[in-house]
């Protein structure tokens, strides 16, 4: 009894450490530009293609691939539609991010098609370790050691580095910053290249989970994502890996803790429960300053 | 309010009325010339009707407000799925659904009823959903948003001992043609216009150009969104029905994320700011894809078929889509609505351009 409960801990700290490193991702953009990265789901769709090319080579030629690919895109997807558009209010930035992942993903589905490809990304990953006579699997233990890595080294990033004390100013007031001397284009493209890399881990350890590739791939955890970086609070960096984090865990806790017959529509509970938070916090549970409109 | 819109003063007044009959006219116009077609291109007017209807539905909400809503095809999905169960034919329910509720098993409504069964029911969920989300600032609430679209597609594809399911739902009363989608077209043009010139559409629209100068002014803005918000799903359910009646069959798969990029795109590239780039939208879109379905399905030239390669069409669709947002952000109809040629136009109650964070 205790070891299942432990198992579906660590399943749904595992789970949430894949959403925390999704909603960071999201969140990292809309602190420096004020923009929604619906292309996040792309940028881990192109990791995920990067892992199906070299994974049959070496798994450590795969894992520099799928960050390859998904930094450029992100650099790429910057300078053509991004950066004209720095300024414009969040509403068009939105609009224009739907369009550039639409734009991404169909274009995939031409190039490759929409059926899935099965990748056996990571397998020695795939076994169960005991640990205090409990049974975990080896790559939920990976995903979560990876979360914890990645986002405590964005946060040393952002705490401790030049660049990330910039990025957090950008964050706060992008104007002021500007004017103080920082330079716009190199900390919004750096952002953006974080972003990348974070997704790109997210689908290493996603496609090493589902064992599939496929051009929609992304989508589901991008949307679920944004969905936390809401109730965390839009803006706030904390907020949004607490969000992510907490929807992951959530959706892993109903899936345990829901009547079998009403488990299928757990992201409809899950959904209803964040209304009910937004009802009583309607700046998210960590709340960004600096954002309330001014005159 | 420094943005309220000159069009209500009175050397106006009877000007005020002309770009809605203007896309009244284009929509009977388009209707009729559609009479004269054959009866494939008749098909493809009337889905861009249905189209139209969708596409003035999102405006009334994001047009007014500026605020996107990802959840629009959840109230399609809503307003067909009620109409479909209220008007199937009760054998064909005792087929598909066996373990359908007894009224709703036994309901065999007139279609008249079920379409605004259908509308009804979706503006009723969009009021209770709409009461958290309204409170949240306007980007975090088009996020929220989404939450609409993905809880009513989980709902809608499990719940199967109601809706089916995963499957379709077939044996619906086909009754949706060329003059009925023109007619629900005609309405909902009327609607939305009469809605955007009421008081709570102005005071919506002057909260959408300066939120902190309309707050300060004493717009309710959270009333007013919501208000266009049941009013916007209402016409987007109505759009559900007449799809489900149009096509004679219902599938969860079809109310997701390709019809909302679709219905998403017509609105941005005829123009989000305007009913007449609302309506614009849908009829250029249209007849778009409806040219390159032509293209990816190709021409015969002897033993050669040409033909561009199958999903172009999307790709196309979303590039310009990002065209028009990078260099003509205010679509086709530049946030102006249609005026009688040759005159001075009418001023659009929004010219000021957008303003840099």
């Amino acid at each position: 009894m205790i070891g299942q409960a432990v198992q579906v801990l660590v399943d749904a700290v595992s789970v949430g450490g894949l959403y925390a490193l999704t909603a960071l991702g999201i969140g990292l953009i809309f602190g420096v530009m004020r923009l929604i990265n619906f292309a996040h789901a792309q940028l881990i769709m192109i990791a995920g293609y990067a892992v199906l090319l070299f994974f049959a080579q070496s798994a450590v030629l795969a894992v520099l691939g799928a960050v390859a690919g998904a930094v450029l895109l992100a650099l790429v997807v910057e300078r053509m539609a991004f950066r004209p558009l720095r300024g414009a209010d969040p509403a068009t930035l939105l609009i224009a991010s739907f369009a550039v992942s639409f734009l991404i993903e169909k274009m995939m589905i031409m190039l490759v098609g929409s059926r899935p490809k099965g990748v056996d990304f990571l397998p020695m990953l795939a076994g169960q370790v005991e640990i205090a006579g409990v049974r975990l699997q080896l790559l939920q233990l990976v995903t979560i050691l990876v979360s914890v890595v990645l986002l405590v080294a964005t946060t040393w990033f952002l705490k401790s580095t030049r660049l990330g004390l910039e990025m957090r100013a950008a964050a706060e007031n992008f104007r002021m910053a500007e004017v103080l001397g920082i330079r716009a284009n190199r900390v919004i493209a750096s952002a953006f290249a974080i972003s990348g890399l974070l997704a790109a881990a997210v689908a290493c350890l996603f496609v090493a989970q589902t064992g599939l590739v496929q051009p929609r791939m992304g989508l589901q955890l991008v949307i679920i994502a944004f969905v936390g970086t809401v109730i965390g609070g839009l803006g706030s960096l904390p907020g949004a890996a607490f969000g992510g984090f907490l929807v992951g865990v959530a959706t892993i806790l109903l899936e345990a803790l829901l009547p079998p017959e009403l488990r299928v529509f757990r992201e409809a509970f899950l959904f209803v429960g964040v209304a009910v938070v937004l009802i009583f916090r309607p700046q998210g549970l960590i709340p960004a300053r600096g954002l309330a409109g001014r005159i | 309010m420094a943005t309220l819109p000159a069009v209500s003063t009175n050397e106006s007044a009877g000007r005020r009325w002309l770009p809605l009959v203007a896309l009244i006219i284009v929509v009977l116009a388009l209707a009729g010339a559609a009479e004269f077609a054959p009866i494939v291109m008749q098909r493809r007017i009337t889905q861009g009707l249905i189209n139209l209807v969708a596409v003035v539905g999102l405006y009334v909400f994001v047009g007014n407000s500026g605020v996107l809503s990802f959840g629009n095809v959840a109230f399609m999905a809503i307003g067909a799925y009620v109409s479909a169960l209220l008007t199937m034919p009760a054998a064909a329910k005792g087929v598909f659904l066996p373990d359908l509720p007894a009224f709703l098993a036994a309901a065999e409504w007139p279609v008249l009823g079920g379409a605004l069964a259908g509308g009804a029911s979706a503006a009723l969920v969009a009021l209770v959903a709409g009461f958290p989300l309204m409170r949240l600032s306007g980007i975090s609430a088009s996020i929220a948003t989404f939450a609409i679209l993905v809880v009513t597609y989980v709902v809608l594809g499990n719940w199967t001992s109601v809706t089916g399911g995963q499957n379709s739902l077939m044996g619906l009363p086909i009754y949706v043609g060329l003059w009925t989608s023109a007619g629900w077209a005609v309405a909902a043009i009327v609607i939305a216009f009469l809605h955007q010139e009421s008081r709570s559409g102005l005071l919506l629209r002057a909260s959408r150009e300066d939120e902190v100068a309309a707050v300060a002014s004493g717009v309710h803005m959270v009333l007013h969104r919501l208000m266009a918000f049941v009013v916007s799903a209402f016409l987007s359910g109505i759009s559900g029905v007449l799809l489900a009646h149009f096509l004679g069959t219902v599938r969860v798969e079809t109310f997701y994320l390709d019809l909302t990029f679709l219905i998403m795109a017509m609105l941005v590239i005829g123009g989000m700011r305007s009913l007449t780039g609302a309506v614009a939208g849908a009829i250029v879109i249209t007849a778009l894809t409806e040219l390159m379905r032509q293209a990816e399905v190709g021409v015969t030239i002897g033993t050669t078929t040409l033909a561009a390669p199958g999903g172009l069409g999307d790709v196309l669709l979303a590039l310009l889509m990002l065209l028009i947002i990078l260099f003509r952000p205010d679509g086709i109809a530049g946030g102006r609505e249609i005026s009688w040629p040759f005159r001075s136009s009418v001023a659009a109650p929004e010219i000021q351009s957008r303003k840099p964070q």
